[in-house]
């Protein structure tokens, strides 16, 4: 995976509070297969009139805020479901790092797991800062080294989980890491079978 | 066997006692390596079955990883040749790869086959003590056993699958303790709602459930698995309640539990789960049942929700800009009037189905209602499991419901999700049974309303949002 370190990029806003994972990708695109790319369904419906035509008020349809890798948003966001694809979608519209000052659970690892940032910054930060891109401001950095952002004027720190963080750091992949624990893993089911037996389902036959 | 009650432990919460029995390993930076006792899989799971079979690799342990045909299952025919074609290619490729890993499935024509949060409980493969995930957020339902249960993304499904474990970060522990009565005609949820609607959507970020108090022991499992069902939709990594005698009552005799001495030998374990009684927790909040009252959702957020006597709320009276946004885009999504009082919003239609409220205590409470009368409106009633669908024919609830005028189909995700095809119109209203009233949920602009069974049994009969308790009253 691609580490994340340092981003300065053209921000883009998307100031709504709860925005689910439902709102960012609808569930009907989620059975293709992921080569395909799920940029275009990003936040399919929400950025769509009622004719299915792409709705120019609508933030991220903005011309001006074109190739946007960092997305500004309220409270709430990524909550819902636990659908990946909420991440593909984002990642392969091109974004890098989300804004907000909370995520849902699983969307914050779903997020980390395929190498995009989300920054937790405190309420007021956050206003502020969509009210500077209202006023105009385009590029905003991420550093996650040193967990701050300075958007024009303003400068706030973040908060990320140190786990992710690291994880994000030097782009890794949990599954090799997991891999080199082959041996604690395959003790532990050996011991915890003879502690748990309930839990490992060793009287059930397999031909029910 | 482990013991929790030696006088060294220093006092533990049921969260860690459980947390603490599936730790394989701990990484310098605290990210604990937990071992996985359940894995239940469903077609939306194909991102994480096409991963591993890229590493050229199979399921590590197909015994502990059941496959269960929900999300995507026609509810009106079981004949996959008559429905939409990607629909029915989401079915048989879950068929295709738990066959190509030696997974269990309950299929679509498998008598065992229903919602996998129903199905995991009602086959004994829910229990006390257990690690469970699967990828689906409502997986916080067996919580309701006293079990470690979450949902997770595909990644991490993939994750499961080739390692049966899972790298993660420890929660904070929040403890919502509920005591006395709930108002007549309220429910459990009623209960998760008005808890929702208290701490928010993400009120519960970053933390561990643990409902307690004399309210939710009264709970039924039926009712518990509706309370922990819901703790995700306020942003719980996972709800859990204590197990107790109501707990193994109901897991007795079930398939996939242990038996006779192997029962006896898991429940003396399954007794020294629950939290000892000076445990910490990172935050407490504390609410009288008394408060909890019939409710309904009007907005687009579990959070919107209001006891079904009050009024729309009026977004230019709300001080905070951020929220008074967020009521605006509600109100007018929903196509509501500020100060509209609830009951006078008229329905479209009702849906009874979902893991939160499908199961046949849920049927039961609709039928209740339904019994002797007509709904105004077309409705569906999809129970939560092919097995809780004979239970409710036999018992004549069936009935009740196609009297009613109600549809009774198939069980599967339904209307919850839309997945299937069975779908709320665009700007059609719809009172249901299920957890999540975001925009488009239910179907491209559908309008949702999030209530208990009973109340969207009030819903059709009325043919608006309705107090339940008037019909109570008139039934007795
Ligand atoms: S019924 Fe709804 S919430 Fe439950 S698993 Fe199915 S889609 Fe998810």
């Amino acid at each position: 995976m691609r580490p994340f370190t340092r981003l300065t990029a053209l921000a883009c806003p998307l100031p709504f509070m709860g925005v689910d994972t439902d709102q960012l990708i609808p569930a009907r695109f989620m059975s293709r297969p992921r080569s395909e790319g799920y940029g275009d369904f990003l936040l399919y419906d929400r950025r769509r009139d009622d004719a299915g035509d792409l709705d120019p008020a609508f933030p991220i349809n903005d011309p001006d805020r074109a190739g946007a890798e960092i997305l500004v948003a309220q409270r709430n966001f990524g909550g819902g479901s636990s659908r990946e694809a909420a991440v593909y979608a984002l990642v392969d519209a091109g974004f890098r790092t989300v804004i907000a000052p909370t995520f849902g659970d699983i969307f914050a690892n779903n997020a980390v797991n395929n190498g995009l940032l989300p920054a937790r910054v405190p309420e007021a930060d956050g206003e502020a800062i969509l009210a500077a891109i209202a006023g105009g401001l385009r590029e905003i950095t991420v550093d996650l080294e040193t967990q701050e952002i300075t958007a024009g004027e303003i400068r706030t720190s973040f908060e990320i989980d140190p786990i992710s963080r690291k994880k994000l750091l030097n782009g890794w992949d949990d599954l090799d890491l997991t891999q080199s624990y082959a041996d604690d893993i395959a003790g532990f089911a050996k011991a915890d079978a003879a502690r748990r037996p309930f839990a490992h389902l060793v009287n059930i036959p397999r031909s029910d | 066997m482990v013991s929790h009650t030696s006088a060294s432990d220093a006092p533990k919460t049921l969260f860690d006692k459980v947390w603490d029995d599936h730790v394989v390993a701990t990484r310098e930076d605290g990210a604990a390596l937990l071992w996985i006792d359940r894995h239940f899989v469903h077609e939306g799971s194909h991102h994480a079955f096409r991963k591993i079979a890229e590493r050229g690799a199979k399921v590590a342990h197909p015994e502990l990883t059941f496959g269960v045909a929900d999300h995507y299952v026609p509810t009106r025919t079981r004949d996959l040749s008559a429905v939409d074609h990607a629909v029915a290619d989401m079915v048989a490729r879950l068929s295709d790869n738990c066959a190509a890993n030696g997974v269990r499935l309950f299929g679509l024509d498998d008598p065992r086959q229903g919602i996998v949060h129903v199905v995991g409980p009602e086959q004994g493969l829910t229990l006390p003590g257990l690690s469970m995930v699967c990828g689906d957020s409502h997986t916080s339902t067996h919580g309701a056993f006293g079990a470690l249960a979450f949902g997770i993304g595909a990644s991490e499904v993939a994750h499961v699958l080739l390692t049966q474990t899972l790298w993660q970060r420890q929660p904070k522990r929040l403890k919502i303790r509920v005591d006395g009565a709930m108002a007549p005609g309220a429910t459990a949820k009623d209960l998760a709602l008005t808890i929702i609607a208290r701490i928010g959507a993400d009120g519960a970020h970053g933390h561990a459930i643990e409902f307690a108090g004399s309210t939710v022991e009264a709970l039924s499992m039926e009712g518990r698995l509706t309370l922990c069902n819901l703790s995700i939709e306020s942003g719980g990594r996972c709800g859990m309640i204590a197990p107790d005698d109501t707990t193994f009552a109901y897991l007795a005799g079930r398939p996939f539990a242990p038996a006779g001495e192997a029962l006896e030998r898991a429940m003396s374990y399954w007794r020294t789960l629950p939290s000892d009684p000076d445990a910490a927790f990172d935050r407490e909040i504390v609410l009288d049942g008394g408060e909890v009252v019939p409710i309904v959702t009007w907005g687009i957020s579990p959070e919107d929700a209001l006891p079904v006597t009050e009024t729309v709320p009026d977004p230019n009276r709300i001080a905070d800009p951020a929220r008074a946004a967020h009521a605006r885009e509600a109100v007018g999504y929903m196509g509501l009037v500020p100060g509209q009082k609830l009951t006078d919003v008229a329905v479209d239609r009702v849906f009874i189905g979902s893991c939160t409220n499908s199961r046949i205590e849920d049927l039961r409470a609709a039928a209740a209602i339904l019994a002797g009368r007509k709904a105004r409106v077309p409705g569906l009633v999809s129970p939560g499991s092919s097995q809780i669908k004979r239970q409710a024919e036999e018992e004549g609830l069936a009935e009740i419901f196609t009297a009613a005028g109600l549809d009774w189909v198939e069980s599967g995700c339904s209307m919850c999700v839309g997945m299937n095809g069975d779908l709320v119109a665009a700007g059609e209203r719809c009172a249901s049974t299920t957890n999540r009233n975001f925009k488009g949920r239910q179907g491209k602009g559908a309008r949702t309303h999030l209530m208990s069974p009973a109340m969207v049994a009030a819903a059709a009969v009325t043919g608006h949002l309705a107090d339940v308790r008037t019909l109570l009253r008139e039934t007795v």
